[in-house]
């Protein structure tokens, strides 16, 4: 039974309706996405449903998700911190700001706190190079972006992404 | 000294323009109106080829010549906006679609008209999810209105547009990979010809045009090719959004003529250099840039298309990254470099094992473990990539690596010294 297309049916429609009938393979980028939105990655069992989904298979679904960097194919942090450190940014300070941002989070870029709330990687340009250093933050409800940060102010939002987290009710059921 | 009229970035003088009723206020949907009920889709072509508006996404190729080359044998036409903003230093459609969208989404529309495409395609690079769900909500708002859909204006032209949004793939805004991208495959160039104006997406003809170009269409069909002509140079006619980035004092977007001086943004509107340094070279299209030294010569230079071929280097998409004296040249090649290697797509290898080496040896130079040697291998290995790849990106990574070995060549002996 393939369960992402029993779960989200009519948004699977909606998001087929996009595209020509005969096309449906242009839909494996918003599939993806909404599959990713479930439990932050990509597995094995969503490979295969997408590939039912669209006609194509499970391989070159994981393709997709190997070339495209806002793919995952195993968990990260609940949140992930993303750094631009290309030129622009790293003109403006970038660099030094991601070196300390892990290490006042005591982890490696890459890496994940110790309780699985935040990963902070370093990514290509985003766009905000006028207001850099920036980042964006990716979790299940999609992107957005942080501009003219401090370290301050980047650990003040972790302190509020861990308190949001840890609000009584609001923690999802795994 | 009167207000400087915007004509893209209306949103700085207008507050509110992203809203419908706002930009309908401005005369908004007045040109796509005038285009449907006034004009045949040839004149729509006509005025924009007249008005000589190049793409503002890099190339600068003339729009109006080429919507021209679609075929009327084969239909259905598609217009695709590409909206795939990646290239570092450049922000400028971002703030389109967040300030002024409907005028983006105007420009669409008459693109649309003009190669008589029913269906458009917005293509968004992932990272704009929410620029994402601002734009659907506005494209559904205009449905609502009865600017899209069937029978436009009482008319038999019908036009629906979709959205796309791409996940992280700096080559998906090079035209042909988006295409793949947006077919549901991986984000790499096709062998061309032929071109996307006769085997486009789906195999269809397709016009493929950038945020900013679009932004221009309604008003160089409400005022004309000639008042679009008015400003600009005769061979770069019309306004550019300048992103201004890097050692500068006023970093951000500045929408002026083309032909403006490097002076004049980076001293004048982005305030000059930072604390009392001197600035050292200028990248003027981003990470694609040819290194230019901040020469007064230089400096003086008009921002257009043909005086910066002039300078052996290249307008693109108009990111000017600014560099002053404490920056070192080989750490500056080698940031350049490392996106390249990141974002290759892999299909060609000049360019990919390229890049790959590019970046190895500039690591090498920059952490001060290179010999003597490695300066003239990387400039072998970017030479030897000349002329060889599949497309732009791979062309495009050396343009630093040779200007700033041709330029700054004792940086690199330096880097490797300390």
């Amino acid at each position: 039974m393939n369960q992402l297309l029993s779960q989200h049916t009519e948004e699977i429609k909606r998001i087929l309706d996009n595209y020509p009938a005969n096309q449906k393979r242009s839909a494996v980028m918003p599939l993806l996405y909404l599959a990713q939105a479930q439990r932050g990655y990509i597995n094995k069992q969503t490979l295969t449903e997408i590939g039912e989904i669209i006609g194509i298979s499970p391989t070159e679904v994981a393709s997709i998700v190997g070339f495209y960097t806002l793919f995952y194919d195993e968990a990260g942090g609940r949140y992930r911190i993303q750094v631009c450190t290309d030129l622009p940014c790293a003109l403006r300070g970038a660099e030094e700001f991601l070196e300390k941002l892990c290490a006042n989070l005591n982890i490696k870029v890459g890496g994940t706190t110790a309780d699985g709330l935040v990963t902070v990687e370093e990514v290509t340009c985003l766009a905000g190079c006028h207001r850099a250093p920036m980042f964006q933050v990716q979790d299940e409800h999609g992107l957005s972006y942080h501009e003219n940060q401090t370290i301050e102010s980047a650990m003040a939002l972790v302190e509020e992404l861990r308190n949001r987290h840890l609000q009584p009710g609001k923690e999802d059921a795994e | 000294m009167s207000a400087y009229a915007y004509q893209l970035l209306r949103h700085r003088a207008i507050p509110n323009l992203d809203r419908l009723e706002v930009y309908l206020e401005h005369g908004g949907f007045k040109a796509f109106r005038k285009a449907v009920t006034e004009m045949k889709p040839a004149e729509v072509i006509t005025e924009v080829r007249n008005a000589g508006l190049r793409g503002r996404g890099g190339a600068g190729f003339p729009t109006g010549v080429k919507w021209s080359f679609l075929p009327n044998t084969l239909w259905p036409h598609y217009v695709v906006a590409n909206a795939d903003e990646s290239e570092p230093g450049t922000f400028k459609d971002r703030e389109i679609l967040e300030g002024n969208p409907f005028q983006f989404l105007e420009g669409l529309m008459i693109a649309c008209y003009a190669v008589q495409a029913n269906l458009a395609y917005v293509y968004l690079r992932g990272e704009y999810w929410q620029q994402n769900q601002e734009l659907l909500k506005r494209i559904g708002e205009l449905e609502q209105a009865g600017y899209l859909g069937d029978h436009l204006f009482g008319s038999d032209f019908a036009l629906r547009i979709r959205t796309h949004l791409g996940a992280g793939a700096y080559i998906c805004g090079e035209e042909t990979a988006l295409l793949e991208s947006l077919e549901g495959r991986l984000g790499q160039p096709r062998l061309r010809p032929p071109f996307p104006a006769t085997y486009g997406l789906f195999g269809k003809p397709t016009v493929v045009n950038n945020v900013e170009t679009l932004a221009n269409l309604p008003g160089i069909i409400e005022h004309g090719a000639v008042w679009f002509r008015s400003f600009g140079t005769d061979k770069s006619p019309g306004v550019k959004i300048f992103s201004l980035s890097g050692r500068v004092n006023r970093p951000g977007n500045y929408e002026l003529p083309l032909g403006t001086t490097f002076r004049e943004l980076i001293f004048n509107h982005g305030g000059g250099i930072p604390d009392g340094r001197t600035i050292k070279a200028i990248l003027p299209a981003g990470a694609s840039s040819a290194i230019i030294p901040a020469t007064e010569k230089a400096l003086d230079t008009p921002m257009d298309y043909e005086s910066l071929m002039a300078l052996n280097s290249a307008l693109g998409s108009a990111s000017v990254i600014v560099v002053d004296d404490t920056v070192n040249m080989a750490w500056l090649v080698h940031k350049t470099v490392h996106f390249f290697k990141h974002e290759s797509c892999g299909k060609c290898t000049p360019c990919r094992e390229g890049t790959y080496w590019m970046e190895q040896i500039t690591r090498r130079i920059v952490h001060g473990e290179a010999s003597e040697n490695d300066v003239e291998l990387l400039n072998s290995v970017a030479s030897q990539m000349q002329g060889k790849c599949l497309c732009a990106l791979g062309e495009f990574s050396i343009m630093a690596v040779l200007s700033g070995l041709q330029h700054f060549k004792s940086d690199f002996f330096a880097s490797m010294r300390s």
